[in-house]
């Protein structure tokens, strides 16, 4: 097992109190950024720790954090993205559920850095237990003059609240979030101008993800440095991977970013290999929106090189025979799994979270769930197969928010890399409602 | 209208933002009236909390019609909100669903006759490697088997476990 920086308390009986969580180390990199450290130092460090989005696009943390405008007089906000809701994507509640201290630190140091008086965590509504989580951390972490007015006499304040959703994935898209923050519906703006500039009521923001945010803690603590010497290349410090589908051991594990995914998916320390004895079929590695790789590509890239678990390592080949790691929602299918019903449900579900702003999503993503809906259940026409290349390019870059974009993807890497399995849907109805296709393509290879 | 007490908390969630941008604690007060007031959020229900904030009653019944998670009809004291997406589905989400429909003897959607169960299906609650699961009230209920579903149903009819109540 590697390096673990954010879990490695995790299990700790009592690890949600302040109590233990301080006796295990805890709040060290406020008392060190606060103390030691200007603002822009916690900036810098960020910067060079190389430390990537954990939401899923994987931008530069520092590099966001630097297009901050700091305009004088107008306050600037800090939001944590606690709206986790990609498909196979549950690692920031394992977090929060956990060791909700972590998540505190991290929004005390990098509200700090970013001038910012006023922070929230916009939570999904359906975690509302773990909104209770973090309320009780949160008047803990005030009550031992963590938050509040001049934190450690240092002249800085810091006021932490936690706000929740009423169930919309498209919330996790960061304007969507801020106008969800607002008390008003979840449809993303137009960007240009960026949050950076004017994102929560007008005011210069910055959104992070849960992960983003707790790893600033070891990054403060330990030195950027330390940090970018665990992975490869740039992909810096560890990853938090939600681990799901057709596995011996489910689960959520921190990995150093670069292990082999061989290894993730077989060796018992991690996921112990396909359950039930059986052989692997495909993998999402990313979350539902990343495309997804027939098992001769999920642990070798086309070249036949070992393929890594890093951002370059899932992306190696693009999208014609890679993927990405988007948020770490690595799903995992068994020979007995059907893609195009797979398929269905993931364009199902991009259907239903459409906010419906933009023609080409509202309209696309339920014409794409149609069709597939009937290829799925024996009715479908060969032509159905391009219609639905047709609809995702339409759809694909040319709406306000990346929604269009994930639900785009899926359904062009299903259709290019399992054609025969749609085509025999098509040609066998019958036996399409009936039967698996399986592992047909693979074995015959 | 809240008891003096949940006015009070609401009056406090309020104060969580800045001068005049109250109704930030929107969504969090109308998951608080949907618990107060029999599960869902009627007309009135919806036009209370327009006058608490002091914003107009379309403000409210926009947000509360774009957010899945809040019931606009009226509802089972127990709603089971069964998660459909992909990664339950692999581990027999259908299933479970089929199951409970049959065992309640109703459809997705529907609500039992005695009032008492609402079955519902969700997209990706965040249960992912946890799965089959479903959401009752606040409660997450994962690794589901029939037998879990069983007791689950049978703990309900008894009292035992909480209704559905967000707050």
């Amino acid at each position: 097992m590697g390096r673990k920086l954010l879990l490695e308390h995790a299990n700790v009986p009592g690890i949600e109190t302040h109590e233990v969580y301080r006796k295990m180390g805890g709040y060290r990199s406020v008392e060190k950024a606060l103390k030691t450290m200007s603002p822009d130092d916690v900036v810098a460090e960020v910067q060079k720790s190389g430390l990537r989005g954990r939401g899923g696009a994987g931008f530069p943390t520092g590099m966001k954090w630097s297009f901050l405008a700091k305009p004088d007089g107008v306050p600037r906000y800090l939001l944590c993205n606690a709206d986790e809701s990609e498909p196979g994507t549950f690692k920031d509640r394992y977090l929060m559920e956990k060791i909700p201290h972590l998540l505190i630190e991290g929004m005390i140091v990098s509200s700090y850095a970013l001038g910012a008086n006023q922070s929230y965590i916009y939570i999904r509504g359906e975690y509302m237990w773990i909104l209770e989580i973090l309320e009780k951390a949160i008047a803990e972490a005030y009550a031992n003059g963590w938050l509040g007015k001049n934190i450690l006499g240092s002249g800085y304040d810091l006021d932490l609240r936690v706000a929740p959703g009423g169930g919309a994935y498209i919330c996790g898209e960061e304007t969507a979030l801020i106008e969800s923050l607002e008390g008003k519906r979840g449809n993303p703006r137009i960007k240009p101008p960026f949050p950076a500039v004017k994102g929560l009521w007008g005011c210069p923001t910055v959104v992070n993800n849960v992960e983003s945010l707790a790893a600033v803690v070891p990054i403060i603590n330990d030195g950027a440095e330390e940090y970018a010497k665990i992975g490869v290349g740039k992909s810096t410090g560890t990853k938090l991977i939600s681990a799901c589908g057709n596995l011996v051991k489910p689960g959520v594990y921190e990995i150093e970013l670069g292990m082999s995914v061989e290894e993730f998916i077989y060796s018992d320390e991690w996921c112990g290999g396909i359950a039930n004895g059986k052989k692997l079929k495909a993998c999402v590695p990313g979350g539902s929106s990343v495309p997804i790789l027939p098992a001769h590509l999920v642990t070798r890239t086309a070249t036949g090189e070992e393929r890594m678990m890093s951002y370059e390592g899932l992306a190696e080949g693009g999208f014609a025979t890679g993927s990405m790691l988007g948020s770490g929602g690595f799903i995992v299918f068994d020979e007995d799994q059907c893609i195009v019903r797979n398929t269905w449900n993931f364009a199902r579900f991009y259907a239903h979270e459409s906010c419906g702003q933009c023609s080409p999503c509202r309209e696309g993503t339920g014409w794409m769930e149609r069709v597939l809906h009937r290829i799925e259940n024996g009715k479908g026409n060969m032509r159905d197969i391009d219609l639905l290349a047709d609809i995702n390019k339409k759809i694909e870059g040319n709406t306000i928010c990346p929604l269009g974009d994930a639900a785009a993807w899926p359904v062009a890497a299903a259709i290019r890399h399992f054609r025969e399995e749609f085509e025999w849907h098509i040609t066998n109805p019958q036996e399409a409602v009936t039967r698996n296709y399986g592992l047909l393509k693979e074995t015959a290879l | 209208m809240f008891s003096p007490e949940k006015l009070a908390e609401v009056q406090a969630l309020m104060n969580q933002y800045p001068e005049g941008k109250h109704k930030s604690a929107l969504i969090r007060i109308l998951h608080i009236a949907e618990a107060e007031f029999g599960g869902w959020l009627s007309p009135q229900t919806m036009d209370y909390v327009a006058e608490l904030l002091n914003i107009q009653p379309i403000e409210v019944y926009e947000v509360a019609t774009f957010y899945t998670m809040f019931n606009i009809q009226p509802v089972g004291k127990f709603v089971f909100e069964v998660c459909r997406t992909g990664p339950c589905m692999l581990v027999g989400s259908d299933q479970i669903i089929d199951y409970i429909g049959e065992k309640l003897n109703i459809q997705v959607g529907e609500t039992t006759a005695d009032g008492m169960f609402t079955l519902k299906t969700a997209e990706c609650l965040g249960a992912c490697g946890y799965g089959p699961m479903l959401q009752c009230g606040k409660q997450y209920h994962e690794h589901l088997t029939k037998e879990k579903v069983d007791a689950l149903i049978a703990s309900c009819r008894a009292g035992e476990a909480s209704p559905n109540t967000q707050n």
